[in-house]
């Protein structure tokens, strides 16, 4: 099994729009159908772009780091056995028929802390 | 069995990297599960075909002697790696996962291998993977599938080694990486990866044949490699209609090779080639395919591209062209495959039917669509129906644009091919 990053990129870069309507319920409800299938390995929604702050080099900016009209929402870590599995779980993604897209990007390496500071 | 004479060693060799290579390399490359390790062991098997066949006489069965040699290789190198691993304790700290199945890089077999597939399937679907760029994938498939060398791809995609060796080492890279599967795709996948599939071979051999700006350009290799390519595929998916519709389409279009070009190496149109050279033969097998094609129902877009060809190509004279015939095949293409580029060519057969007026409205629609800014086409057609209209001002002003549209050669020429490509998949 190998781990993929599923990036969830918004339509819009309007922070009004970004989380409209019922989009949330289906995230929600998707979410729970990937834990149930036991291919999620975590996820993450993110506040909108907005609230962003971006370093380039030693230099300090407000908002995303890159400037296009379309803005990440939030990532989901998956795991799947090959790049189709993967595909396959990605384009379920409720993004993907709101407008918006993702981007698959297989996983490197991950690490998460625990939270006493033992260092792995 | 006798020594093998060196003539008849050196046609078997060539023989079987045509026919064999891919079979060989998948099947080795089932065994490795690394790509770069299972072409190591396929040139090795070649290599020691070449002593064995001189000494012992060329096998029956050439290909099944390469595919167990190489296979017998690959196994040897796992051996080794199993067993400098197995000493691995020893030198370092052993890793967490270590004599986990799941090691970075490997090729990923998801097919059960019960499942008889033939290895070149497999193969092809791998390098033809939507996850590759277009580029990648012409390229993967000359090199793995067709066996063809570096040094030989760049030169017919006109870059340096150096820059095409780094093209196929970052998409076998992405292959590992991303762990793009080295298997042919399941019902609900086959469409999208079989179109993709004919993309790139209708897309090599375009490459080969719409080279008409001089001789150096002339890359009948490849439009041999697709012709190839698109054989083998229709022998091993003999139920895809759309298989037998591309190779009939190349067959009918490769028909008229020999009378494209002038003895000026310019090129020929349609109207003044001698038909007399035309490839019969060529052109009775694409008959075949496409009436068995049609007869099964709705069409799809190669066989009705190839339909279209073959009314040319069966037509006595230029002059005695079924137009109308072409403007009908248009229209289902149009439906099968709604592109600006069909559009356009539908209006050429429409200015044989109906003139040049008609035919200038038509094209003045096709004008504000972005997708055809760049297309050369577009405004040397234009510039033929104000000529023929008497518009010679404007005519010559459209002849000026589709020249500078066209000036460039060599990377610029396959950016083109790439445009008609991203214009509409398949043209």
């Amino acid at each position: 099994m190998a781990e993929y990053a599923i990036l969830l990129y918004a339509p819009t870069d309007d922070p009004e729009e970004e989380y409209g309507g019922d989009a949330g319920a289906e995230h929600e409800q998707h979410s729970k159908d990937l834990q149930r299938d036991g291919v999620m390995i975590g996820a993450f929604a993110l506040e909108p772009h907005t609230m962003s702050t971006s370093i380039r080099g030693d230099v300090i900016t407000d908002g995303p780091f890159l400037e296009t009209k379309e803005v990440i929402l939030g990532l989901c870590i998956i795991e799947a056995p090959d790049l189709d599995a993967a595909l396959k779980i990605a384009g379920t993604n409720p993004i993907c028929h709101q407008g918006g897209g993702v981007e698959v990007r297989p996983v490197q390496d991950w690490v998460i802390p625990t939270r006493d500071g033992h260092v792995h | 069995m006798n020594h093998g004479a060196p003539n008849e060693v050196e046609r078997a060799i060539i023989e079987a990297h045509r026919r064999d290579w891919a079979v060989v390399l998948a099947a080795a490359a089932f065994t490795t599960r690394d790509l770069d390790v299972a072409e190591e062991c396929v040139q090795d098997a070649y290599a020691a075909a070449v002593v064995a066949w001189a000494r012992d006489g060329v096998p029956n069965n050439p290909g099944a002697w390469l595919t167990t040699t190489a296979k017998r290789r690959a196994v040897d190198v796992i051996r080794r790696e199993v067993s400098f691993r197995s000493k691995m304790p020893l030198l370092v700290e052993p890793e967490e996962n270590a004599g986990d199945e799941d090691v970075r890089g490997e090729l990923i077999n998801t097919e059960s291998e019960d499942i008889v597939t033939d290895e070149r399937l497999r193969l092809i679907f791998m390098c033809c993977h939507p996850a590759l760029s277009r580029e990648a994938q012409m390229a993967l498939t000359l090199r793995l599938v067709c066996g063809m060398s570096t040094e030989d791809i760049a030169r017919l995609f006109l870059v340096s080694e150096t820059t095409m060796a780094a093209r196929i080492t970052r998409a076998k890279q992405k292959i590992a990486t991303a762990r793009i599967p080295l298997r042919v795709p399941v019902d609900v996948e086959m469409p999208e990866r079989l179109r993709a599939v004919l993309g790139v071979i209708y897309l090599l051999f375009t490459m080969g044949h719409t080279a008409t700006s001089g001789s150096s350009l002339m890359r009948p290799e490849l439009v041999d490699e697709a012709l190839h390519l698109a054989g083998v595929l229709q022998e091993l998916m003999p139920d895809e209609r759309e298989v037998r519709g591309l190779l009939a389409l190349m067959l009918v279009t490769d028909a008229r090779r020999a009378t494209r070009l002038g003895v000026d190496g310019s090129s020929l149109r349609l109207d003044e080639q001698d038909r007399s050279q035309w490839d019969t033969v060529a052109i009775a097998q694409a008959d075949e395919l496409v009436q068995a094609g049609l007869r099964a129902g709705r069409p799809g877009r190669y066989i009705l591209q190839a339909a279209i060809a073959l009314v040319h190509a069966k037509s006595p004279s230029f002059d005695e062209t079924d137009w109308t015939e072409i403007v009908c095949l248009y229209d289902v293409l149009l439906v099968a495959w709604p592109s600006p580029i069909v559009s356009l060519n539908r209006a050429v057969a429409v200015s044989m039917v109906e003139g040049p007026a008609v035919a200038l409205a038509l094209v003045e629609e096709l004008e504000a669509d972005p997708r055809l800014a760049d297309y050369h086409y577009l405004p040397a057609f234009k510039a033929d129906l104000l000529r023929k209209l008497g518009r010679v001002e404007e005519s010559l002003n459209e002849s000026k644009r589709a020249i500078g549209l066209t000036r460039n050669e060599a990377e610029r020429e396959f950016l083109g091919a790439q445009m008609r490509e991203d214009v509409a998949p398949e043209v």
